[in-house]
C-alpha cells in the first residue's frame, strides 16, 4: 500500500477497522481500565488504612479488658479472729476492714500460699480488690475463701502476650494456676500508676461533664445566633463582620481555642486550672461555629411557603421562627450538633493547655474539681513506660470510638428519620 | 446559700412570676366584654413579661455581686482581730490570705500555715455575712421587679413587642459571641506575643534557625527562640508529606466515587472514607507512634539509611495524610460536581474515554476548586497537634530526610506551655507568640482558598 498523501487522509473517512486505529484504541482503553483501577486502588487503600488501624487497636485495645489473675486462699476466720459478715455491711465496712489491717492479711496470706517473694507476682493494689469482694459479699470473711487476685504487671503481659524473659519464667513456673478474667476495675476506677489498677471511669466522668457543660453553652448560642444570621440580619457591615468571623473560628486550628482558655479563662478570669468548666468553655467556643453553619443550612432548607403562610395568617416575625421555622430545622440542627458534639468529644490539644492533663486518681465531682477527659487520659497512658499500659491505651481507645461511633450513628439516624426533603 | 442554690431560687421565683403574670392576663381576657377592651397579647406573652422583668434584673445584680463581693469579703476579714497579726506587707501576707479564702471556700482542707489556719474563722463569718445580704437582696429583686411588672399588666400592655425586642437582643447577643471570641483570640495572641517581643526580638524569633528555647539568654545574648526549624518541620510534615499522601489518595477516591462507582459502592464507601475524619486525631497520633514510626524505623534501617529516628517526620506525614483524605476528598467532589455536565457530555460525544474526559476537561475545569480544598487541607494539616506530638518528636531539625526527627510549631507549644509554668518566663510567652503566626497563616491560607472555591463557583454559575 502506497503511503497516503496529506490530501488522500482528509479525503478518506477513518478507517475504523484498520490495524493502526484498532491498536490506537486498544491503547487508550487500556489507559481507561488502568484509571478506572487506579480509583479503585486510591479509594480501597484509604479504606484499607481505616481497617489496619481499627484491626490494630481492637487486637491490642480487648486485651486490656481483661486480666491475668492467680487463685489466692485466705483463712479469714484465722486470720481476723472471727470476725463476723456483719462488721462488713453497710456504710462503715471499708472503715472496718482497714481498721482489722486487710492489707496485712492478704500480704500473709500471699506470704503463705506462694513464699516470701510471692507480692512480687501480685499486683500491689490488689488488696483493694479483696475489700470490694467482701463488701459484695460479707458471708466470705467467715470461711476459707480463694479469691482471684491480679498478677503484677509485668506477669500479665508476658502471659498474654511476650514479656520480659523473667516474668516468662514465671509464667511458665506458675503454669496452670493463672487464669484469664473479666477487668471490671477498668470500666469503674481511675488513673493509677500500676497498669493493672487503672481505671477510664474517672476520665469518662470528667468528658461528659465537660460535655454536658458545651453543650449547655454552644447550643443555645449556636441555634440563636443561625437563626438570627439567616432569618433577620440586616445587610450591613456587622452582619458581614459575624459571617467572617463564624467561618474563620471554624477553620482556627483547635489548639489556638486552647491558647485562648489559658490567657482568657485562666489567667484572666482567674478560673480553676484542669476544670471541667473551662475545659466546657474552651471547647463550647470551639463546637458554636459548627452548630451555627450546620443550624444556618437547617433553617435555609425550610421552604419560604411556610414562611408565608404564617405570616399570612397573622404570626409575627419571632412567632413565625420559634413557632414554625425553629420545629421544622430542628432535626438538621441537631444532626448538627452531634456531629460538632463528637468532634469536641475527640478532642485533647485545647485541653492540654488548660492543664487537664493532671494525674487524677478520683472521678471529679464538680464542674471545677481537677478532672481529665478520655483522650488526654489516651495521651497520658501513650506516654507511659511500663509495658502494661500499651493495651490499656488501647481498650480506652476503643472506649472512645465506641462513643464517637453511636453520636454519628444517631446523627445519622437522626437525619434519615426526620429530616424533610421540600 | 450557695451560688447554685441562689441561681436555683431565682429562677424557681420566675416561674412563679410567669404563672402570675399569665393568671391575671388570662382573667383580664375572659373578663373582657368589649373588643375594645381586648388584650393586645395572648396572655402567655404577659406570663413572660412578668418572668423576665423578675430574672434579668436579679440575674444582673448577682454577677455584679459576685464581682464586687469577694474584695468586700477581704476587707471586712482584715478588720477581725485575728488580722493584726498578719505580716504587713507583700508575699507571705498575700499567700496567707488566698490559703485562708480557699480553705473557707472549701477548695483546700487542710493550711500549711498556722496564720492561715487563724484566719480561716473570719473569712467563713465574712463570707456568710455577704452571701446572706447578696441572697436577700437578689431575692428582694425578683420580688420587686415581678411585682411591679405585674402591676403593669393591663388590657393595652403591648407585652408581645415587649418580649420580642428582648428576644431579638438576645438572639444579636448570640451573634456576636462569634466575633468576641475571635477579637478575644487575637488579642489574647498579639498581648502575650507583644510581652514576648520585649524580651526577645521577632527578628531572631522569625529568621534565627536555631531553635533551643531557654528562661535565660546564653552569654552572647543568643536565646534559642530561632522558630525557622520549627516553621521548616511544620511545613515538611503538614505541606509536603501529608500531601503527597492525601492528594492523589483524595483525588482519584474522589473521581473514581463521582465517575465510576455504582451507586451501591458510593454509598457505602463515602460513609466509610467520613470516618477516617471523624476519628480522633489523639488516636492517629497513638497509631502512628505505635505502629507507623516503628515499622519506618526498622524500613530505614534495613535498607541502610543513617540518622533513621524512632520519631519520624515521615510516620507523622503519613498518618497526618490519611487523616486528610477524606477533607481533599470531599473538596474535590464537590468541585467536579460544580462542573456543568454540558462540558463533560461534550467531551464524551467526541468520543473521549471516560478516562480522557476526566483527565483533560473536567480536573482541568475543576482545578481551582481543587486548588482550594488543597489549600484549606494544608492549614488543617499544619494545625494539627496530637498526631505531631505523639509522632514527630522534639528535635529542632532543619533537615530533608523523611526518616530523621522534625519538630512543628504545634508540638513546641504543647512542650513549652505543658512544663512548669511562670507566665512572665519568655518560654511561656513564645507558645503565644507562636500560636499567632500559627493564626495568622492558617487564616490567611483559608481566606485565599475561600476566595479561589468562590470566584471559581461564580464561574459557573
Amino acid at each position: 500500500m502506497n503511503s497516503p498523501t496529506i490530501t488522500d487522509m482528509e479525503r478518506r473517512p477513518t478507517e475504523w477497522q484498520g490495524v493502526e486505529m484498532q491498536k490506537r484504541i486498544k491503547r487508550r482503553y487500556a489507559s481507561e481500565r488502568r484509571f478506572k483501577a487506579l480509583g479503585l486502588a486510591a479509594i480501597l487503600m484509604s479504606a484499607g488504612f481505616l481497617a489496619f488501624l481499627l484491626i490494630v487497636m481492637m487486637s491490642n485495645g480487648f486485651r486490656g479488658f481483661t486480666q491475668t489473675e492467680l487463685p489466692l486462699e485466705i483463712d479469714f476466720p484465722a486470720a481476723t479472729g472471727g470476725a463476723s459478715a456483719s462488721q462488713f455491711e453497710g456504710q462503715n465496712g471499708l472503715a472496718n476492714m482497714q481498721s482489722m489491717g486487710l492489707q496485712d492479711i492478704v500480704n500473709n496470706s500471699i506470704e503463705i500460699q506462694y513464699g516470701a517473694d510471692g507480692k512480687d507476682l501480685f499486683s500491689s493494689g490488689g488488696w483493694t480488690a479483696v475489700g470490694s469482694e467482701i463488701l459484695n459479699n460479707p458471708d466470705m470473711v467467715e470461711q476459707k475463701t480463694i479469691i482471684y487476685l491480679p498478677v503484677d504487671a509485668a506477669l500479665d503481659v508476658a502471659y498474654k502476650s511476650d514479656g520480659n524473659e523473667e516474668a516468662e519464667a514465671r509464667v511458665e513456673q506458675l503454669g496452670d494456676q493463672l487464669s484469664t478474667g473479666f477487668n471490671w476495675n477498668f470500666l469503674i476506677s481511675s488513673d493509677a500508676t500500676d497498669p493493672m489498677q487503672v481505671g477510664i471511669w474517672g476520665a469518662l466522668k470528667g468528658s461528659l461533664i465537660t460535655m454536658f457543660i458545651t453543650l449547655l453553652l454552644a447550643f443555645p448560642v449556636g441555634v440563636l445566633a443561625a437563626l438570627y444570621l439567616e432569618e433577620y440580619a440586616p445587610k450591613n457591615r456587622i452582619t458581614d463582620l459575624i459571617e467572617v468571623s463564624i467561618n474563620n473560628l471554624a477553620a482556627v486550628p483547635s489548639i489556638i481555642f486552647g491558647l485562648l482558655g489559658l490567657a482568657v479563662f485562666l489567667n484572666l478570669f482567674g478560673l480553676p486550672r484542669s476544670a471541667a468548666l473551662v475545659g466546657g468553655l474552651t471547647l463550647a467556643l470551639m463546637t458554636m461555629p459548627v452548630i451555627v453553619i450546620s443550624g444556618r443550612n437547617a433553617v435555609k432548607s425550610v421552604p419560604p411557603s411556610i414562611r408565608e403562610a404564617a405570616l399570612g395568617i397573622g404570626a409575627s416575625p419571632l412567632q413565625v421562627v420559634f413557632h414554625h421555622v425553629l420545629p421544622l430545622a430542628l432535626p438538621g440542627i441537631l444532626t448538627g450538633t452531634i456531629i460538632g458534639m463528637a468532634r469536641a468529644l475527640g478532642e485533647t490539644a485545647p485541653l492540654l493547655m488548660i492543664g487537664m492533663r493532671a494525674f487524677i486518681a478520683t472521678p471529679p465531682d464538680g464542674v471545677t474539681a481537677p478532672a481529665t477527659v478520655l483522650p488526654v487520659q489516651i495521651f497520658l497512658w501513650s506516654d507511659e513506660v511500663n509495658r502494661g499500659f500499651v493495651e490499656k491505651t488501647s481498650a480506652a481507645i476503643i472506649v472512645l470510638l465506641l462513643f464517637l461511633l453511636t453520636m454519628n450513628a444517631l446523627a445519622i439516624y437522626l437525619r434519615n428519620r426526620f429530616e424533610t426533603r421540600w | 446559700m450557695t451560688s447554685t442554690t441562689l441561681l436555683l431560687l431565682v429562677f424557681g421565683m420566675g416561674a412563679i412570676a410567669w404563672f402570675f403574670g399569665r393568671l391575671k392576663a388570662a382573667g383580664l381576657r375572659s373578663a373582657a366584654s368589649s373588643p375594645k377592651r381586648a388584650l393586645h397579647s395572648l396572655p402567655n406573652y404577659h406570663g413572660w413579661y412578668v418572668a423576665l422583668w423578675a430574672i434579668i434584673p436579679a440575674l444582673l445584680f448577682v454577677t455584679v455581686w459576685n464581682i464586687v463581693s469577694p474584695s468586700l469579703i477581704t476587707e471586712a476579714a482584715l478588720t477581725s482581730p485575728a488580722a493584726q497579726q498578719l505580716p504587713q506587707e507583700g508575699f507571705a501576707r498575700g499567700t496567707i490570705l488566698s490559703e485562708a479564702r480557699s480553705i473557707a471556700y472549701g477548695n483546700q482542707s487542710n493550711a500549711f500555715n498556722p496564720l492561715s489556719r487563724t484566719m480561716v474563722g473570719p473569712y467563713e463569718e465574712a463570707i456568710s455575712y455577704y452571701q446572706t445580704i447578696g441572697a436577700l437582696a437578689a431575692l428582694l429583686l425578683v420580688f420587686a421587679c415581678g411585682a411591679f411588672a405585674w402591676l403593669r399588666i393591663k388590657p393595652d400592655l403591648r407585652a408581645r413587642t415587649k418580649i420580642e425586642r428582648v428576644t431579638m437582643m438576645a438572639l444579636l447577643i448570640a451573634s456576636l459571641i462569634a466575633i468576641v471570641t475571635t477579637v478575644g483570640i487575637f488579642l489574647s495572641l498579639v498581648f502575650e506575643t507583644a510581652r514576648f517581643f520585649s524580651m526577645v526580638s521577632p527578628i531572631d524569633f522569625l529568621f534565627g534557625t536555631e531553635w533551643n528555647p531557654k528562661a535565660v539568654a546564653g552569654p552572647r545574648g543568643e536565646t534559642g527562640f530561632g522558630a525557622i526549624p520549627l516553621f521548616w518541620g511544620t511545613v515538611f510534615i503538614g505541606a509536603i508529606i501529608a500531601m503527597i499522601v492525601a492528594i492523589p489518595l483524595g483525588l482519584m477516591s474522589a473521581v473514581y466515587l463521582t465517575q465510576y462507582a455504582p451507586p451501591r459502592f458510593r454509598a457505602w464507601m463515602k460513609p466509610i472514607l467520613e470516618v477516617l475524619a471523624g476519628v480522633p486525631t489523639v488516636v492517629y497520633g497513638y497509631f502512628a507512634a505505635l505502629t507507623v514510626a516503628p515499622a519506618l524505623r526498622d524500613f530505614a534501617v534495613s535498607i541502610g539509611i543513617a540518622g533513621a529516628s524512632s520519631e519520624s517526620a515521615l510516620a507523622a506525614g503519613l498518618v497526618m495524610g490519611i487523616m486528610i483524605i477524606p477533607f481533599v476528598s470531599s473538596m474535590a467532589d464537590d468541585s467536579i460536581a460544580a462542573v456543568p455536565s454540558a462540558m463533560r457530555d461534550g467531551s464524551l460525544a467526541m468520543g473521549a474515554t471516560k478516562s480522557e474526559t476526566i483527565k483533560k476537561v473536567l480536573i482541568p475545569a475543576a482545578l481551582p476548586g481543587v486548588v482550594g480544598g488543597v489549600l484549606l487541607a494544608v492549614s488543617r494539616a499544619i494545625g494539627e497537634t496530637m498526631i505531631v506530638v505523639m509522632a514527630a518528636g522534639l528535635a529542632a531539625n532543619m533537615t530533608a530526610n523523611p526518616f530523621s526527627s522534625v519538630t512543628t510549631v504545634t508540638t513546641q507549644i504543647v512542650k513549652l506551655l505543658t512544663g512548669d509554668q511562670e507566665f512572665d518566663s519568655p518560654k511561656t510567652l513564645a507558645a503565644f507568640a507562636l500560636g499567632l503566626v500559627l493564626f495568622i497563616v492558617t487564616l490567611l491560607l483559608n481566606l485565599i482558598a475561600l476566595r479561589v472555591v468562590k470566584k471559581y463557583r461564580e464561574a459557573y454559575e
